[in-house]
């Protein structure tokens, strides 16, 4: 096993229940290099809904919290509330952020809290085999919209960048090296981050949405259909922005807000009595 | 100073709401975290701790839903602080999952709900027992919880306070069950610090890591039925039973210990009202008003110039409940069902009346515990609370009719 592997992963919790081709275990190498560089370990915990990439982090050996669908920014904002000092790392699906955590989403990005969120999207219910999220592009063919999704899809970066959130960044998982800047960059962020990852499904989004299995093609294919902007650049047509979205250090965080308004009250933190 | 001698300041009375009292314990009971969003009638409770909590030092944060505030007391609690919210009816509702993953995922917190008449949008402003039910069961799955139902602005306060001991006690989400009535009156009530050398309880786990987050344990908590590492069982049947076992008998085994119901009057009593919650207050002064107990509270003379015009000279003259021999067993802690009190209790009785403020709910469960005695439901909806009379007509009702 990898040396980092070692030091970051469960080994009794192993094998993960990712299937072959997965795009989450680039991912959470990503995660784990990017932990390793900032040498963050203790201070740094790992909240996930319900999904595939949710299952991400509950192999790492670290506080880890499993939540409901949908839910984990909110178990992450309490959690980072209590604990201003630490860093909270939230790992969620497509369809767990945007569609049922959807309202979580806008609230805790228009907070600032000091959150980073990894949204791991794979354009599909990969879990549940194969159904239509929010991420899904118009016209797809899935177990739920037999004869092409009517929906346009959502796009997270936009929803975030609009919210409040003020770091955003998307990366696709043939980018792992700038993916790990990017957790590193969105961890050292005081402030709301949002990195979106296109990852390959190669079981549910390959054979229902794209027609290809290989997960080699798939990732080929996240490079074909994106693009990394600069200034002044013609927007190429129907094609996908990746790199850092917006990187805004003006906003106030959620949790220094609170902790000027107590000290211009004269109230300590931490202050215990009836 | 003697330290043996109470001393003043250990010692404050106040006048308070059913709400504030609830906020006031809950600081005092050392909860640091608050999270809630408005909803009539428990709204005073999250108004109140805004700024009292933040004012303690604690935490406070209004959420985007109920939803919300349910799941971040439960991640504030893993973060190391005591953690609250407050709702009523349909915000209850919205909670439940998080509940059942509080429930799993043994996490001690207390969810107050200032019960709403309902369904849906319901009564926002009137008083009902209808959770009684939904508290009990209301997160999908077998699990066990706590409740506990406070009748007066005193014991709003004081089971405020124990919710959280046994919260941290049996690693467990405690209900405290309060409803619009209890919430909303104003009573005189003694507010006691907590003893100041307190002792960490022993707490009673199933199955679940057992550090809070940043102690360098890797806590792993995992909604999915798990082992003490928090390693997923769910897909292991025989391990996933024992798992459904052991985190039900950490409460049904210490009912004797979590149990909490009061007996008035029962020596000789040979009818008694089992009641919970506002209910137990009316029963308590048709009680008094039988037995001939005097008590400024009991209205009994004014009640008996109402009935004149409402009713009629003759009805008051029929009332005389003096030969009624009537006990009070008042439930506190509702769940889980402390059947063998209540039996032990009722065991002189022939008949039991169970006013409540729903369809007659609590009184399918005591019918099965009082299977050999006559067990007569006396429920009521639409909001209004029983008055004593009433409870005291329908014995008369019953005992005539027997």
């Amino acid at each position: 096993m990898n040396e980092l592997y070692e030091k970051y992963i469960k080994k009794e919790s192993l094998p993960t229940l990712f299937c072959p081709g997965c795009g989450n275990g680039i991912v959470q190498f990503a995660a784990i290099k990017a932990f390793e560089k900032m040498g963050i370990k203790d201070d740094l915990a790992c909240v996930s809904g319900i999904g595939c990439s949710s299952w991400i982090p509950c192999y790492f050996k670290m506080d880890v919290m499993h939540t409901m669908h949908g839910r984990a920014l909110p178990f992450a904002e309490g959690l980072k509330l209590s604990r201003p000092d630490k860093k909270i790392l939230v790992f969620s699906g497509d369809g767990d952020c945007l569609a049922i955590g959807g309202n979580h989403l806008i609230h805790a990005a228009s907070r600032n809290i000091d959150l980073t969120v990894i949204e791991i999207n794979n354009y599909i219910y990969g879990m549940t085999g194969g159904q239509k999220s929010p991420a899904t592009p118009e016209g797809s063919v899935t177990k739920t919209s037999p004869f092409g999704s009517y929906d346009e899809p959502i796009d997270g970066c936009s929803l975030v960048a609009a919210a409040g959130g003020t770091y955003v960044a998307r990366w696709t998982t043939a980018h792992p090296v700038q993916l790990e800047k990017a957790i590193a960059e969105g961890i050292r962020h005081k402030g709301f981050s949002f990195i979106e990852v296109l990852t390959q499904c190669p079981v549910q989004a390959g054979k229902n949405i794209f027609g290809e299995k290989s997960p080699v093609a798939m990732m080929a294919r996240y490079k074909e259909m994106t693009y990394i902007y600069k200034e002044g650049m013609e927007i190429p047509e129907g094609k996908v922005r990746i790199g850092k979205i917006k990187h805004d250090t003006s906003r106030k965080e959620y949790t220094e807000k609170v902790l000027q308004k107590l000290e211009e009250k004269n109230i300590k933190k931490g202050q215990s009595n009836g | 100073m003697d330290p043996e001698k109470p001393q003043k300041k250990d010692k404050k009375t106040a006048v308070l709401q059913g709400n504030e009292a609830c906020a006031k314990a809950a600081i005092q009971a050392g909860c640091r975290f608050f999270a809630g969003y408005p909803i009539t009638p428990s709204t005073e409770i999250i108004e109140m701790l805004s700024g009292e909590m933040q004012k303690a030092g604690g935490v406070f944060i209004q959420m985007e839903d109920e939803i919300g505030s349910a799941c971040s007391i439960i991640g504030a609690r893993w973060g190391g602080k005591k953690s609250m919210t407050a709702t009523s009816g349909p915000g209850y509702t919205l909670m439940q999952e998080a509940i059942g993953f509080a429930a799993v995922t043994e996490t001690p917190t207390v969810i107050v709900n200032v019960q709403r008449g309902g369904p849906s949008t319901g009564q926002p402003t009137m008083s009902s027992q209808q959770d009684i039910y939904q508290a009990r069961y209301g997160s999908h799955g077998d699990y066990e919880i706590i409740v506990l139902c406070p009748s007066s602005v005193q014991e709003m306060y004081d089971f405020t306070m124990r919710a959280f001991e046994l919260s941290e006690k049996f690693r467990t989400p405690v209900i405290l069950l309060s409803d619009e009535v209890v919430g909303h009156m104003r009573e005189k009530i003694i507010m006691k610090p907590l003893p100041k050398e307190t002792i960490e309880p022993t707490q009673i786990y199933a199955s679940s890591p057992r550090e809070d987050f940043f102690k360098g344990a890797n806590s792993m908590v995992e909604g999915q039925l798990h082992d003490e590492l928090g390693r997923r069982i769910g897909h292991i049947a025989p391990k996933s039973g024992d798992f459904i076992n052991k985190i039900c008998s950490k409460i049904t085994d210490n009912i004797k210990e979590i149990a909490d119901v009061e007996a008035f009057c029962m020596e000789d009593a040979e009818v008694a009202i089992l009641a919970y919650g506002s209910v137990a207050r009316s029963s308590m002064n048709a009680i008094k008003l039988a037995r001939g107990i005097k008590d400024d509270r009991v209205r009994a003379k004014f009640r008996i110039v109402k009935d004149l015009f409402v009713r009629g000279v003759p009805a008051t003259i029929q009332t005389d409940y003096s030969h009624l021999k009537v006990g009070l067993i008042k439930v506190n802690t509702v769940w889980p069902f402390p059947e063998e009190k209540i039996q032990e209790l009722a065991r002189n009785v022939d008949m039991v009346i169970v006013p409540e403020m729903n369809t007659g709910k609590y009184c399918r469960e005591v019918r099965r515990a009082l299977w050999d005695k006559t067990v007569i439901s006396m429920p009521k909806c639409g909001g209004e609370i029983h008055s004593p009379n009433e409870i005291l007509d329908r014995i008369l009702e019953e005992v005539w009719c027997k």
